[in-house]
């Protein structure tokens, strides 16, 4: 059979693949099965502060406990899961497109054009994300949409600069010299027959960016200059769960293991298909002297 | 390299460097909301925030104030703190010592650490062991160090009596040194050591695993070349193999990234600084954004960016040194 020889090859990968799948089913599933309001405040005396597995007075069965307002940890704990990955999922991948826009447009019209965008994108980059990062989202008014916009805005570089490289690369092949002899016009060359052959070391850069963007996410929140309460997100979890840390753990220690589950799974598939694709040319060097 | 090269790298340095403080100014000025508001009391009026906003310069003209800052840059002038009242230059040297030394000993141990496990992995590949650690050491990386410190104090410093550890397991989690007591000689440095064990065990942890990482496809590479399949032919040992043929091939690569690991260091601690309460370059930025201090903003930013710039200049002039290869490309 396929499928279990492609397991026996890469056990680690089919495992990654395997808990991303049913994380994000849990998290599209989960708040719809339950009864209750994940963000709804019941009776707090009551139900507060409740370890994993115990049964309140409403006879619910909290799987992993209640947060400090009697709220349901699990169901809070895929609601967030939901934000964490679309924001991670939509800040790479939107931060990729811009970057291959940018760098596209670099190396095939060249001149002041190339030299003013890359001088922007050098910039850019002599910050540190993390600090760009934090300078933008705590100017602008916290919430869902300026993370996006700041995980967009900070993330396109290293991609722009990787697409330009490859494009100049795949410029100088046989093929697409002989598509402009053809008289092949310049964008459908660029689009064509340039880019599909530039594209794989930013693919896996954008699958590897989007564990980031969900760690970056997350930091934001901690800090409180992410997603705001009351909605959930994994880092305002652990923020809520801070002082928590002595008398009821589980409300850190929770959405904390989730995003680490995530964020690997993540990462290990991105190695997966840097393997396949890329080889060494995608390593994103950047991400790995900043964490968060 | 010849000295025409090095000039015109260091003139581009220069440029990139302008660039990225006009950027962080157009930065900082664009946001909306108003510092001088923050600053006030709850209860000032208008007038009164418009007396600030004229004090702090405020008034000005976008154009003015830009040239009024590059022109303070020029002259070593970073400007005053609005928080504080404390000139910028005098908040940044206070805390750079502090995160320089914190992050400079975790990085030691990032290395020490980090490449060996990236280069066991290499040599096991796809073995059980490899498979082990990779899972591990991306864990690791995927962690976020918040989350990694708030661990480690629940478990070395509230949970250490209920666990049953030795009173010496017990780390401070707050702080430098103990306060309220002074202590000197060998004990004072004790106590920093003490306060010091939790921060860089996270940075060096987190550190090591995307070092391992990079070491591990690094030194995979390496080993499909020819000459060390040559080496081993001749029957060097694999101690030699390792620590000669491989290690001077992945040290080029590993330099750049040290190089570029040493910016990050001033601001990569912000979150560890934050949970532990380290006085640290990472911690003065965030309270200054957060409390919108403009000029403490602006003059962190720009020393992170010199900083960068600086270690890439470096990096660049190292590598044909490491790499005579490079020479004549």
């Amino acid at each position: 059979m396929k499928l279990r020889s492609v397991i026996a090859r890469d056990p680690v990968l089919a495992g990654a693949i395997l808990s991303l799948v049913l994380l994000a089913a849990a998290t599209l599933l989960v708040p719809l099965w339950s009864s209750r309001d994940p963000l709804a405040i019941g009776d707090v005396l009551a139900l507060r502060l409740l370890p994993p597995l115990s049964r309140g007075v409403d006879g619910h069965v909290h799987l992993l406990g209640t947060d400090r307002f009697g709220r349901d940890l699990f169901v809070r704990m895929m609601l967030a899961g939901r934000i964490s990955l679309a924001v991670g999922v939509i800040g790479s991948v939107a931060a990729a497109l811009l970057g291959t826009m940018t760098g596209a447009v670099a190396a095939w019209r060249g001149g002041w054009i190339d030299r003013v965008l890359m001088a922007l994108t050098d910039a850019l980059l002599s910050i540190p994300r993390l600090v760009l990062l934090l300078v933008c989202a705590a100017l602008w008014r916290p919430g869902l949409s300026t993370v996006v916009v700041v995980l967009i805005a900070t993330g396109w570089m290293g991609v722009a600069r990787m697409i330009r490289a490859e494009v100049l690369g795949v410029g100088a092949q046989p093929y697409v010299q002989a598509a402009t002899a053809l008289g092949v016009r310049p964008w459908r060359v660029l689009w064509r027959h340039t880019l599909p052959n530039a594209i794989g070391p930013a693919i896996v850069a954008t699958t590897l960016g989007v564990g980031n963007a969900i760690l970056l996410e997350s930091g934001l929140s901690f800090l409180g200059l992410g997603i705001q309460p009351p909605r959930p997100s994994w880092g305002n979890m652990i923020a809520g769960g801070r002082d928590l840390i002595v008398t009821a753990p589980w409300v850190a220690i929770a959405p904390g293991l989730a995003l680490i589950v995530t964020v690997l799974a993540a990462t290990l598939i991105g190695d997966g298909l840097r393997d396949r694709l890329a080889g060494e040319r995608a390593s994103p060097r950047r991400d790995i002297a900043e964490r968060v | 390299m010849s000295a025409t090269l090095f000039l015109r790298r260091f003139a581009a340095a220069l440029l990139l460097l302008w660039l990225v403080v006009t950027v962080t100014f157009a930065l900082v000025r664009l946001a909306p909301g108003d510092p001088a508001a923050f600053l006030v009391s709850p209860t000032a009026t208008a007038a009164d925030v418009a007396r600030v906003r004229g004090e702090l310069g405020l008034d000005r003209s976008i154009p003015v104030q830009y040239a009024r800052w590059l022109g303070g840059l020029l002259r070593g002038d970073l400007g005053v703190s609005f928080a504080t009242g404390k000139t910028v230059s005098m908040v940044l040297r206070d805390a750079a010592p502090i995160s320089l030394s914190l992050g400079l000993v975790s990085l030691g141990f990032t290395f020490l650490i980090g490449v060996p496990v990236g280069m066991l992995q290499a040599a096991r590949r796809s073995g059980t062991t490899d498979r082990v650690l990779t899972v591990l050491t991306t864990a690791v990386y995927a962690a976020p160090s918040f989350w990694l410190a708030l661990a480690l104090v629940a478990v070395f410093t509230y949970g250490a009596a209920t666990l049953g550890l030795p009173a010496t397991w017990r780390l401070p989690a707050f702080g430098l040194r103990t306060p309220g007591v002074t202590l000197h000689g060998w004990r004072g440095m004790v106590d920093v050591i003490r306060h010091a064990v939790l921060p860089v065990t996270i940075l060096s942890a987190v550190g090591a695993a995307g070092i391992a990482r990079y070491a591990r496809t690094s030194v995979a590479d390496v080993l499909r070349l020819d000459f060390v399949r040559t080496a081993r032919a001749k029957g060097a040992p694999m101690r030699r193999v390792y620590g000669r043929h491989v290690l001077a091939n992945i040290l080029p690569p590993l330099v750049v990234l040290f190089a570029l690991s040493l910016p990050g260091l001033l601001a990569g601690s912000i979150f560890v600084e934050s949970v532990f309460a380290w006085p640290g370059l990472g911690r003065a930025t965030l309270t200054a954004i957060l409390a919108r201090d403009y000029p403490v903003v602006m003059g962190a930013t720009v020393l992170y960016a010199a900083a960068v710039i600086l270690a890439n200049l470096a990096a660049e002039l190292a590598l044909p040194l490491l790499d005579p290869r490079r020479e004549a490309a």
